[in-house]
Order: C-alpha cells, then structure tokens, then sequence
C-alpha cells in the first residue's frame, strides 16, 4: 500500500510552511508563550516544522504575575521537556520601574499592561518577528489581521495600510526599527485548535480540564477567587464549583465555565455544542465593541 | 525499515480535514455582508452572545430585521460608514467541511482587496442584485475572478425578493452573464446561477418555496459537494526550498533535509530530480513529515526532503523531476496588478518575489493596460497607477524557474516589493 501525505490537514502544512518563512526571513524570531492553548500547538507546529533538528528560535513570556500557577508549572516543565530556550519578563519590573500603573478596582487587569512590557523586551533583544498564536476567528479586529502583520517603531498596527498577501507568499521585508507579528494559526479556529490537540495528544495545562475551584459569580460569569490577584466585593460569595477554563489568560480577566469536561475528547465535544465564543469569558473584550481594536493600534497582541 | 503509520481512527471521523476557501465579490449594498451573515446564521455558526450583539445594534438602529452584516464588519471606520474596507475572514464549519470566507470590498477603487482575496480562494461568490442586473462593476469581478483562475464561480442573484422571485429577471441576467462569459480568458471555470435572498434566507442554505422554478442546489450545498482536491489547480510537481535542516546532533549528524511545500503535483521516493538552478540531478531519498517518513508527498503538504547525492541547494532553490522542468529565464512577460499609490513606471526597479525565491526585476516595457471591464486595451501606456493591470515584460538580475500562470497557479505568479518601502506593490501573473 503506498503511504502518502494526503490526509494530513492543511491547515497544519499552511502553519508550517507559515514558521519555516519566520527562520529563513528574518534574523530574530521569537515565539510569543502564553502557556495557553494555541502558544502551545504553536510549539508542536514549530517543532514540526524543523524536525529533526531543534526549533531554532527561543520562546517569550511576558508573565504578569497573574498567571494561573497550574500554567506557570506546565510552562517549565514543557521547556525542559523539549530543551527549548525560555526568556521571561515580568509585567511586575514594568511596573516597579513606574513605566505602567497598575489598574485598580473591580474589573482591574494587567492585560493591557502587558503592552509595555512586551515592546521593551523587543527592543532589549531585537527581534524583528514575533510569532503568535492569535486566530483570525476570535475576534472581530482580528479578522482582519494578516499573517505577516508589520509594527512600526512603536509596537503599533495600522489597519487601514496592511500589506496584501498574495497566494503564499510572504513578504518580511522590513525597516530597521520594525519588526513582523506572525501569526500561523490564522486560520484555524477553536475547534480546529482543539481537534488538533487531541489528535497529536499534545498535552496541555490542567485547568482547561474539569476540577473544582474556589469561585464567585459576577455579571453572569464565575471567577477564579483568589483574594491577592482578583477583585471581590465583600457580598461576592466564594462556592466550590465544578469548571474548566476555555481561554486562558491571567486569573483576573479569564472566567471560567461550569464543565464536567474531564478529558480531551469531552473538551472536543463541548466546544462543538457550545453555543457562546470563545472570548465571551474574556472581560478584557467586553469593555467596548471597539476595545480588541483599540488595544492592537497600540502595540497589544 | 520504514516505519508504517497507522491512522488511529478517530483521524478519519475528525472533521476539518476538508477546507474551502471562497472570496465574495459584490458592489456596495449588494448584500454581501448580509449574504455572509444568513450563511452563519442558517448553519447555526453564530454563537448566542454574538447573536445577542447583533439583536442589540439592530434595535439600537431601529431595524425591525437583524442586521447580519454587523457579524463582519470589524473595523471601527466600517462599522460608522457602514461598508466593508479590507479583507476580513469569516470562519465556519459543516460535517463536511470547513469553509474560509474572505469578504473582499467591492469598491472600484479596491480592485487589490479583490485580487488578494481571489489569490488565496478556490472558489468564488459573485453577487448581483436582482434589480440592477448586471453592471460594470460585475465584469470587474468577473474579470478578476477569471484573471486569477478561480476555479469555481457562483453567481448569486440577490435580492430576489425585492422582484418578486420573477423567474424572468432571473434569466435575464443569467442571460447577459453568459454573454460577458464569452468574453473570458480561462474557460474551463465552473460558473453556477443560484437565485437568493439573503435578507430574508432564500436558497442561501435552505431551499426556497418561493422559487419553485429553480431546480438547481442552494448555495451551501453547492459547496458542501464540491470536491475540494477538484477545485486545486493540478500542475506538475514543483518544490520550492523553504529552509535547509541540518540538525548536526550525534544521531542526525550528516542528515541534510530540504524542507518546503509541494505544488501542483506529488513527489515520491525515487524519483529523479533536477535541482535549479544548479541543474544536478538526484534522486528522493527520503520524505519527512515530524518524526514519520512517508511514500509520497501529496500536493500542498509541506515536508522534508533528503536526496541520495550530497549536493549543494539552498533557500529559492527548486526540486523538479527531471523530465518535467520548468521555463528558466531571466526575463519574461506577465499580467501584473498594481497595487500602490506611487506608480511603476518603465526602468522602475523592484525586489521580486517568486514563491521563496527573491530577485531583483527591472521594468522592460509596459505593452498595454487592460480595463478589467472587459472594455479592451490601451497602448502607449508610460505609467502604472493603483488598480491598473496591465501586460509588462521584466527583466531579472538572475534566472528563476516557472510556468505560465495558466499551467501553474503558484509558480507562475510573483509579488513585487519596493525597496525603499518594502511594501508588496503588485502581484503579477505570468504570460
């Protein structure tokens, strides 16, 4: 029986191909690591994408220090595992150093302190690509994105002057000073992300699987309680519930769903009969219609 | 020993495998986005709290409808004039299939909206309002849709309600479609006529009552029986180098793969191939895919190749098979798309790309601009601005290896870069 290639999907040969662009065209790639799901198939994809030979660019992570801890664990032992290069910088120097103010309140985040403190370790190693896991089918603003996505100077997107991308190629072709976000996983969506990881039995952090947790309700959504990092009224009460997290980002803007989704292939089957978006959990998105928009005009991811 | 793969089986039920990409064409107001939104509604695609946004700002408007085209216009701009400006991709998902719809403007001044669009899809959705039939604006569509070589064309006659279903207007338009069709260059494009409603769902996805006339599918499930390996241009076999991986460790030490993607054909192990352009032949040795070695590498899969000779290629280098090879020159003739504000002009100079390979081009001679109108031509052009496509010979600083745009979709096209700007300036299809 001859064996070939035609099953694989192309979605994973257009990601591929989209990586091994990033190390030949440029001199600095790095990866944008989250510790979530998407930075996570990113990694597979990479690896991929080079066997047998070692990803040639390291992983990033700007680590806000509100992170959830089972994602902080699973990123060391991850990189480890796979003697991968791992730079951290912390959101909290950034603040230290009087470069951000740290919101207060009752919907206070850092996530959109992150901003400062990614654009300064672009500059401190100057990388010219970034690589990440952002999906064109999240979000309205992002849609629009293109996989090669210029940032001039200052970290910033201009929308209304994105280069064409025509058939496959590329263009990395930038000025001193810029550099390229790049995104493979373009055109995968959720479940396509999903999917993917249970089929290539990627592992992936223990909070996207059911467990119990200390949690309160607020505006219909049920948070991670965790009095040093996320804001609770004294009337928000704390109950043991069963969930899962759908999205990962810091504790302070991710919520979580009610979920007896305990293994990979109940998570599939989930997300296919889930009849709310994937960002619906995130609070970050839902300051205004515009607000994904506004924060990637001014550097955001 | 080869090692075999044996498919698990929940790798044949896994959806997604399948993906379609299709671009959407239409003049302002011809309901495109509205189109757009009825496919994600009627296929239950749009989740409860997009669905509640859209109830929300419809009322907020004071629509007594919902207004579907707020589930794709993004930007800030769009959503205050109400029009879509840049390409946004809209994703959804049946049982069989996985579709990627790019929502290209239809504006005259965004003709490159509309290329970009086409260069990545298979398939295309034409629209036409019922009430206006055919205009200019659809030959433009029509032309570049054609240009690009699309194989799949659906020309969806909106607004259907707004004539009362008339099966007479239909096959009026229909008619004057297929007199603009005689026009086309690239004649084995499949074109259908679907007549809809977009507003109201008619023959969207589900079957119209009020069209009992028409026996042909609805627009769905046109696409959902398209064969997508079909709706691929097939050319011959071409493997543009990405990367070379030598992984230099103990176990991999003199291991020298070619990694990049497979166009318009297959490759498998043993055949002999040429490599360009230093024209030394070898043979497949091997090919990869992560840690599995396979028989054949299909087309469009991206892999690792390793050859029996341990002979010197490189990034733009190109693995064909021997009897097979592609036109190597310095210098030749295309259709290009203008896409910048700053006009190409004869002598100009550009970074052109073609596929990986980057080289630089100098403007021979502008022949003539051709109106995408299906209007004709006009020679004695000096200058090329935003929008015009034109015929242009080019001459390279060194040789690359293609065919003719109409025998192969990726190796016959390249992009043009302005060095001073690094912005992709146009695209060009070669003759």
């Amino acid at each position: 029986m001859t064996k070939d290639t035609s099953r694989v999907n192309p979605l994973e040969n257009e990601a591929i191909y989209i990586i091994r662009e990033v190390a030949a065209q440029f001199e600095k790639p790095v990866l944008l690591f989250s510790g979530g799901k998407d930075s996570i198939t990113l990694v597979r994809l990479a690896q991929k994408a080079f066997y047998p030979a070692k990803i040639p660019f390291p992983l990033m992570h700007i680590d806000t220090g509100h992170n959830f801890p089972e994602t902080i664990a699973f990123r060391d032992r991850l990189v480890k595992e796979l003697g991968l290069e791992l730079i951290v910088r912390n959101v909290q120097d950034s603040i230290d150093e009087g470069k951000v103010k740290e919101e207060s309140g009752r919907y206070s985040s850092r996530n959109s302190l992150q901003t400062t403190t990614l654009l300064d370790a672009i500059e401190e190693f100057k990388f010219d690509a970034c690589i990440g896991g952002a999906r064109r089918d999240e979000e309205k603003a992002r849609a629009k994105e293109r996989i090669f996505s210029v940032r001039d100077d200052f970290g910033q997107w201009d929308e209304k002057n994105q280069r064409p991308e025509l058939f496959d190629m590329l263009n990395g072709q930038i000025h001193l000073g810029q550099n390229v976000r790049v995104f493979p996983i373009s055109n995968w969506t959720e479940l396509d992300v999903w999917s993917y990881i249970e089929r290539e039995n990627i592992e992936i952090p223990s909070i996207y699987f059911a467990h119990t947790r200390a949690t309160f309700l607020r505006d219909g959504l049920i948070w991670s309680s965790d009095d040093e990092v996320v804001y609770r009224d004294e009337n928000e009460v704390v109950e043991e519930r069963l969930v899962r997290f759908r999205t990962v980002g810091d504790m302070s803007c991710t919520a979580a769903v009610l979920s007896d989704a305990a293994d990979i292939a109940s998570v599939v089957q989930e997300i296919r009969e889930s009849t709310i978006s994937e960002r619906g959990a995130r609070i970050d998105d839902k300051r205004s219609e515009a607000a994904m928009e506004k924060r990637k005009q001014q550097g955001y991811f | 020993m080869r090692k075999i793969l044996i498919l698990p089986t929940s790798y044949l039920i896994l959806k997604n495998m399948e993906v379609l990409k299709i671009a959407t064409a239409g003049s302002v107001d011809d309901g495109k986005s509205t189109l757009i939104g009825r496919i994600l509604y009627d296929t239950k695609s749009l989740t409860s709290d997009k669905l509640e946004a859209i109830e929300k700002t419809s009322k907020q408007k004071g629509y007594d409808y919902l207004d579907f085209s707020l589930a794709t216009d993004g930007l800030v701009a769009e959503r205050e004039q109400g029009i879509t400006i840049d390409v946004a991709h809209i994703y959804f998902s049946t049982q069989t299939k996985s579709y990627i719809i790019a929502d290209t403007p239809g504006h005259v001044e965004y003709t490159r909206n509309m290329v970009t669009g086409a260069s990545t899809s298979q398939a295309a959705i034409i629209l036409i309002d019922a009430r206006k039939g055919v205009i200019e604006q659809t030959n433009r569509h029509f032309f570049i849709n054609n240009l690009l070589r699309v194989k799949e064309v659906i020309v969806a006659i909106n607004k259907m309600d707004l004539v009362h279903f008339s099966e007479d207007i239909y096959n009026k338009i229909k008619a004057d479609f297929e007199t603009l069709m005689q026009k086309r260059d690239y004649q084995d494009q499949n074109i259908t006529f679907i007549p809809v409603s977009a507003l109201k769902g008619d023959n969207v996805v589900h079957k119209s009552r009020n069209t009992p006339w028409y026996k042909g599918q609805t627009l769905l499930e046109h696409f959902e029986l398209l064969d997508t390996e079909d709706v691929y241009n097939v050319g011959t076999p071409r493997f543009p180098v990405q990367y070379v991986i030598r992984p230099k460790t103990e176990e991999f030490h003199d291991f020298r793969g070619y990694a990049g993607k497979v166009y318009g054909g297959e490759l498998s192990v043993g055949d002999e191939v040429v490599a360009l352009p230093s024209q030394t032949k070898s043979k497949i040795k091997e090919i990869y895919l992560y840690d599995q070695s396979y028989q054949t590498a299909s087309r469009r899969s991206s892999v690792t190749i390793t050859l029996e000779d341990d002979i010197n290629v490189s990034r733009g280098d190109m693995l064909v098979k021997v009897d097979d090879l592609p036109t190597i020159d310095k210098q030749f003739t295309a259709t290009i798309s203008w896409m910048d504000s700053q006009n190409l002009v004869t002598g100009n100079k550009y970074v052109l790309q073609h596929g990986v390979n980057k080289v630089l081009a100098k403007v021979d001679a502008i022949h003539h601009k051709i109106h995408p109108d299906y209007s004709g031509i006009e020679e004695h052009i000096s200058a090329l601005g935003m929008n015009d496509i034109a015929s242009v010979t080019f001459k390279l600083n060194k040789s690359i290896f293609f065919d003719p745009f109409k025998n192969h979709r990726t190796n016959g096209s390249f992009i043009l870069i302005d060095s001073q700007s690094n912005n992709t300036v146009g695209v060009g299809f070669i003759q």
